[in-house]
């Protein structure tokens, strides 16, 4: 059955893709307000724990992904504070909280490594999901793969055609004109920061509830880095956010479905491509320096402090 | 509306003394941090603090276990901090790490009889190239396509990996290990000098010394190394002075990339003794946290390594004594880190009471 087993692969190419669309649409925002977070992978792997713990001592996915979003959010808090009222360096920042979720999340979760996650049924679209052809290909996934599309609804109407994606964009490009024009550039940032420790709560929670439904240390396996690439890979642009995300999701499919397609490759060697993959898209986005002078936030990275 | 109480004020001129207070007052709340999580894991806190910081110095083997954690972490940093001041972002010292141990162990596994008397020199200059090697890719990509040394190196962290235990589970197996994906263990005379009997520290400590003195050569009576520090700190000064951007990422990423192999290579060459999976417990990613820690400062450096080896063999005695998870390291390393650059905000600004 050729249509079955593409079927099967393109399931599991949206399936991969689906954490890295919400981490890296999520970290789109923080760097178009002009905040570099590199704790993606750090926050993702709080929520991956959070929710993994959260679904399986009350048994509800909605909780697990509420609980993970917020734990998200509180890391992104710490961030928050330390980068945007105390000023510290946001490379060096993102960093330790990335290092601090790692530690944390290997730490907290030693009661719960390893074990299955029971008794949790992934949220479907009824009747719809059994159409023939349309049902098997587009309509049979979890909730959470139709709400990583939403958002990206969401933020290409959002960024570009209202009100509150425009002052976004302004605290990201400058965030001097935009204080002295009476805007709250702190607020937005802290907002965009926490918005983007929300998603990026829910694509740890993504991992360890519906990718691979267990907790396992560092399970993230530098997706938040993957993610960190495709914002700069998209040029900042949430479309090309979802497009490299399939693509990643398609490249970690081929990894998996290799030995089915007769490509007799060692394990480890397949296992590089997601990674390889990065480095060679970041080198064809950013091998002409217009493409990010253009794109990239003016102020990404810059500290600013109406105060000082 | 309500005016806060305080405010931040910009200082004319960076605090020097709260530049060297900043990274104490970090430590001391990551100890009272630390104090609570013990408390809340219902242990007595000082006891267990006195278990984390205080028992293991307590033995000449402490003090060489002491030693030979700190040296590895010391190597990477050192070469990290080299590259932090002219904000070269090499956060890949672990894969660079893992390829300075392949590399070495490599001539150690195939060419260690031809070698002969030279084979130990060669593993340590192998382990340098191969650091260095894995960190000129980064230096490439960025130099000449402009991407990222902050993603590149990180994403060639786990292709190091994979590339250690692809090598692993095929040709550098050891035929007689059981089906174990190990290497076979090397010679004697192929494994680095032990600083004295009755501890596991090796002559590697002393090559830390020596980097620490070349790195404050360069750092501070070269002129390189002043061209990286204006770089650091004033990019504009430092494109107006013509000192080239390319130079600097280049020689940071070689220097960290080749002190982090070396680190590599001496770690295999010494405790482990052969090559296996993992070969660290994450030293290039901790070595980040005391680059910063030793205030990107050589001296800084090697006192923060020592801090941060404590941590490892702490985090390993509470695992012993009180059945804590020695995950518990991970988590101090990281609260360290932002303790420290909390604290930092007093180096560059003061707190006034607000006058309304």
């Amino acid at each position: 059955m050729i249509t079955g087993q593409f079927a099967a692969m393109f399931a599991a190419m949206v399936i991969a893709a689906t954490p890295l669309i919400y981490a890296a649409l999520g970290e789109l925002v923080v760097e178009r307000a002009g905040v570099l977070n590199l704790g993606v992978e750090g926050m993702m792997l709080m929520g991956a724990l959070t929710a993994f713990a959260v679904g399986s001592l009350t048994g509800s996915l909605a909780l697990a992904y509420a609980a993970a979003a917020l734990a998200g959010v509180m890391m992104a808090l710490l961030f928050g504070v330390l980068t945007l009222t105390l000023q510290a360096n946001q490379v060096a920042t993102g960093l330790a909280l990335t290092l601090f979720g790692i530690g944390l999340s290997a730490f907290l979760g030693r009661d719960f490594a390893g074990m299955p996650l029971h008794g949790i049924e992934p949220l479907r679209i009824p009747v719809l999901s059994k159409l023939p052809v349309v049902g098997p290909l587009l309509l049979h996934y979890d909730l959470a793969v139709y709400g990583s599309l939403l958002l990206y609804a969401v933020i290409a109407y959002v960024l570009p055609r209202t009100r509150a994606g425009l002052l976004l964009r302004a605290v990201g490009e400058s965030p001097e004109i935009a204080h002295a024009l009476g805007h709250p550039v702190q607020a937005v940032r802290y907002l965009a920061v926490l918005f983007g420790g929300a998603t990026s709560g829910i694509a740890g929670a993504y991992l360890s509830t519906a990718l691979t439904p267990m907790w396992v240390e560092s399970m993230s396996a530098g997706r938040g880095w993957i993610a960190l690439a495709l914002v700069v890979f998209a040029t900042w642009k949430p479309l090309r956010v979802l497009l490299g995300a399939y693509l990643f999701g398609g490249v970690t499919v081929l990894q998996l479905h290799a030995q089915g397609l007769g490509i007799h490759v060692p394990s480890e060697l397949l296992s590089m491509l997601p990674y390889a993959a990065t480095i060679v898209v970041l080198v064809l986005i950013c091998r002409d320096p217009k493409t990010i002078l253009l794109n990239q936030p003016a102020s990404l990275g810059k500290p600013f402090h109406p105060d000082a | 509306m309500m005016k806060p109480l305080l405010r931040l004020e910009r200082r004319a001129e960076p605090s020097r003394v709260m530049r060297l207070a900043a990274p104490l007052v970090a430590v001391l709340a990551m100890l009272l941090t630390g104090g609570l999580v013990f408390a809340l894991l219902g242990q007595p806190p000082l006891h267990a603090l006195e278990l984390f910081f205080v028992e293991p110095l307590t033995s000449t083997y402490g003090i060489g276990e002491l030693l030979l954690k700190a040296t590895p972490l010391g190597l990477c940093a050192l070469g990290l901090a080299i590259g932090f001041r002219a904000n070269v972002w090499n956060i890949g010292a672990e894969g660079q790490f893992t390829l300075g141990a392949v590399c070495g162990g490599g001539v150690a596994l195939f060419a260690a009889d031809a070698l002969g008397p030279l084979a130990l020199p060669a593993m340590l200059l192998a382990g340098i190239l191969g650091g260095m090697a894995w960190a000129a890719i980064p230096a490439y990509l960025r130099t000449r396509f402009n991407t990222s040394e902050i993603l590149v190196s990180l994403m060639l962290v786990y292709i190091a990996q994979l590339l250690l235990s692809f090598l692993l589970h095929g040709s550098w197996r050891d035929p007689a290990g059981f089906n174990f994906p190990q290497s076979r263990a090397f010679d004697d005379r192929l494994l680095l000098p032990l600083l004295a009997d009755g501890q596991r520290a090796s002559v590697a400590v002393l090559f830390t010394l020596v980097l620490a003195a070349l790195a404050w050569v360069f750092s501070s009576r070269l002129f390189a190394g002043y061209r990286m520090l204006v770089a650091g700190q004033a990019p504009a000064a430092a494109a107006y002075a013509g000192f080239s951007e390319r130079g600097n990422v280049w020689l940071a990423l070689l220097i960290s990339g080749g002190a982090a192999g070396l680190a590599g290579i001496c770690e295999v060459a010494g405790p482990i003794g052969r090559l296996q999976p993992t070969i660290s417990p994450g030293y290039g990613f901790a070595a980040i946290i005391v680059a910063f820690v030793g205030r990107l400062h050589p001296v800084g450096v090697l006192l923060a390594s020592l801090l941060m080896s404590l941590l490892y063999i702490g985090g390993e005695t509470v695992q012993l004594e009180l059945q804590l998870p020695a995950a518990i390291t991970g988590m101090f390393q990281g609260a360290l880190l932002f303790y420290l650059l909390a604290a930092d905000l007093f180096v560059g600004f003061r707190l006034r009471r607000a006058t309304t």
